[in-house]
């Protein structure tokens, strides 16, 4: 008989919500707004937190700390020269060679090269890669990275001294286990976003390469990679930006030396070591100077990921047209 | 003459003209040893060859993981406080509970703002500016370089309260939480489909009621895997923890009471601290700490995925 009970609802028109209902409405719809406009404050908060105790750095080092290269808290001397060149030098050895292995396996992951089983396998290796944390990065680096490179750079500085990649030895931590510490971070974004890029090519266009006779590798460099450029391009920065802020693999493996080099094998510093290692013990003095430094890291990377969203946005657009 | 004959002969003529023009014609077979087909290949194997080569320090980490890792692994080590100098023996029992409240105080912070807001982008205003200005906010906070949420919370909690402490620690790993769980829990939302809440809608719900009663509920699963995936992320930060949780050779309890306010070990800092010792002892807890470590963050890992696949 509950047929004949429900009946009675097609005739019953539901009222308005009770008082109750509207309030909580209001009420939660007004708690989410707050939410997202917290984001936001937050963001603001974190730079004029930064920038606030900043500002006595600023006011007593000003530019002259961008392009010194003493740190000497005795004397009160402080510059981040070299600091600044180590994460640049560091990020892009990281970038050329994580960018390099990025984009093959982004290509071997998206253009049938894999029954899908050994897709799997290959795709979960790139994630499980990223979940590592990177203190265990920096840990193997010292005991399996270090050893297992150290033979061949003394090869090369004893053959190839003269070249000043290879001007020193590699007497433990140095800038070259460092980077490709680093490169194994940044190889996860860098395949995850130019497989994005890879596949937002319409299928019509590689069907179309492969229909005029182009072998698999002239469709992938001739069609495919130029089509994609713009997201590839976008997922370098990306990695880029990873790679400057990262942080304990670097202070962990770099050898936190503050000297101007270019080789490969010598202790250089980055920002973010820099402030990984003298934050934990500075007095108030250094902390408006290391302050300062985060400013740079935070307006370096900034830039880099502002840039790198940009280009993404940008490439999304063109390949749909 | 068979019928069946006839075209064979008709063809004959039209044979030798589709001959002809074969000759000025390039042939349409790839020859296995052209030029073009052995770069196909050579390329290819090359693929493989980087492929294979990029899987190889996974294979190392876990090998030397498991294998120095292991070799340590016990009751004992995950129960006692971590040794001091010289001393045998030892644990990082006080390193996991500190991993463990840490990341929870994170996540209380963290998982109601993000979900709030990703309400607030999928729901309630998806195409306003402020929504704009939110999702370029989040974006900009996954970029956010980790050491620099540490540096963030160390002069918003720490100057402020006066001690390194947990809570300041939670701060930092919640600055580096919210923006995934933002950006996860909008898309799980997104993926709601519009007529069960168009349905709800024409019952006479409120919006609120929508949200609560349809949208959560179906999109649960995929903001859990939001959630858990940026708890293995914070589980695993080190640079956030360094100066404002530090580190502690005790436990978090003081008189039978839990205190918070104080430094506060965590597995990673004991990692970082103990990589750089030159005891062979409190090396070989690095590596069984960093076993644990990267235990946790792939269970956690893994469980996301298997919830994030019913959803499909």
């Amino acid at each position: 008989m509950s047929s004949l009970e429900h009946a009675a609802v097609p005739g019953s028109v539901a009222g308005s919500p009770s008082a109750w209902d509207f309030f909580a409405d209001r009420a939660f719809r007004g708690l989410a707004k707050a939410g997202a406009v917290l984001i936001l404050l937050l963001l603001a908060f974190i730079l004029w937190q930064i920038g606030r105790k900043a500002w006595p750095g600023m006011r007593d080092y000003g530019v002259g700390f961008l392009t010194s290269s003493t740190w000497d808290v005795g004397r009160g001397h402080f510059g981040i020269l070299p600091a600044i060149w180590g994460t640049l030098y560091s990020s892009f050895l990281a970038l050329i060679i994580g960018g390099f292995f990025g984009v093959v396996m982004a290509i071997f992951l998206t253009q049938d090269f894999l029954p899908p089983r050994m897709a799997v396998v290959f795709r979960t290796t790139v994630e499980l890669l990223a979940a590592i944390p990177s203190v265990v990065y920096g840990l193997w680096g010292i005991f399996v990275v270090v050893p297992a490179i150290r033979p061949g750079a003394d090869w090369l500085y004893k053959h190839l001294g003269g070249i000043p990649f290879f001007g020193s030895t590699l007497s433990g931590p140095g800038l070259l286990p460092a980077a490709l510490v680093l490169a194994i971070m940044i190889l996860p974004t860098v395949a995850a976003v130019s497989q994005d890029a890879l596949r937002q090519v319409p299928y019509r266009v590689k069907e179309a390469a492969y229909g005029m006779g182009a072998t698999r590798w002239e469709a992938i460099l001739k069609v495919m990679l130029p089509t994609a450029t713009t997201g590839i391009f976008g997922a370098l920065v990306l990695g880029f930006g990873r790679a400057l802020g990262e942080t304990m693999a670097l202070a962990m493996l770099i050898g936190n030396s503050n000297q101007l080099s270019l080789s490969l094998f010598s202790p250089a510093n980055t920002l973010a070591a820099l402030l990984a290692l003298n934050f934990p013990e500075a007095g108030p003095r250094e902390v408006a100077v290391l302050m300062y430094a985060a400013l740079v890291l935070l307006g370096i990377t900034l830039i880099v990921n502002i840039a790198g969203g940009a280009i993404m946005a940008v490439a999304g657009r063109t390949v749909k047209r | 003459m068979s019928p069946g004959a006839a075209p064979a002969v008709d063809r004959r003529p039209a044979d030798a003209a589709a001959v002809a023009a074969r000759a000025s014609f390039p042939s349409l077979r790839r020859a296995p040893l052209e030029r073009r087909a052995l770069r196909s290949g050579l390329l290819t194997a090359g693929a493989w060859a980087a492929a294979i080569l990029a899987s190889i320090p996974l294979v190392s980490v876990l090998f030397m993981l498991i294998v120095r890792g292991g070799a340590r692994l016990h009751w004992d080590v995950l129960l006692e406080l971590p040794p001091a100098g010289f001393e045998m023996g030892g644990g990082f029992g006080n390193a996991i509970v500190g991993t463990v409240v840490m990341v929870g105080l994170a996540a209380l912070i963290s998982v109601p703002i993000g979900i709030l807001a990703a309400v607030f982008l999928a729901e309630l205003g998806p195409h306003s500016s402020l929504a704009g200005a939110v999702r370029f906010g989040a974006k900009t906070l996954t970029g956010l370089p980790s050491i620099l949420a540490g540096v963030f919370a160390y002069a918003s909690v720490v100057l402020v309260t006066g001690t390194y402490s947990a809570p300041a620690g939670a701060v930092a790993l919640a600055v580096l939480m919210v923006p995934t769980v933002v950006l996860t829990a909008e898309e799980a939302m997104k993926m709601v489909p519009r007529i069960t809440r168009d349905a709800a809608y024409g019952m006479g719900c409120t919006r609120s009621q929508v949200i609560w009663k349809i949208v959560l509920p179906t999109a649960l699963p995929g903001i859990l895997t939001g959630v858990m995936l940026s708890v293995a992320r914070a589980a695993g930060e080190t640079a956030p923890l360094l100066f404002t949780a530090l580190f502690s050779s005790f436990w978090p309890v003081e008189h039978d009471a839990v205190r918070l306010m104080q430094p506060t070990a965590s597995l990673a800092v004991l990692i970082y601290n103990f990589s750089g010792m030159p005891f062979e002892n409190q090396i070989e807890l690095a590596w069984a700490a960093s076993l644990v470590l990267v235990m946790i963050v792939l269970f956690v890992n893994i469980v996301s995925r298997l919830l994030g696949r019913r959803r499909v």
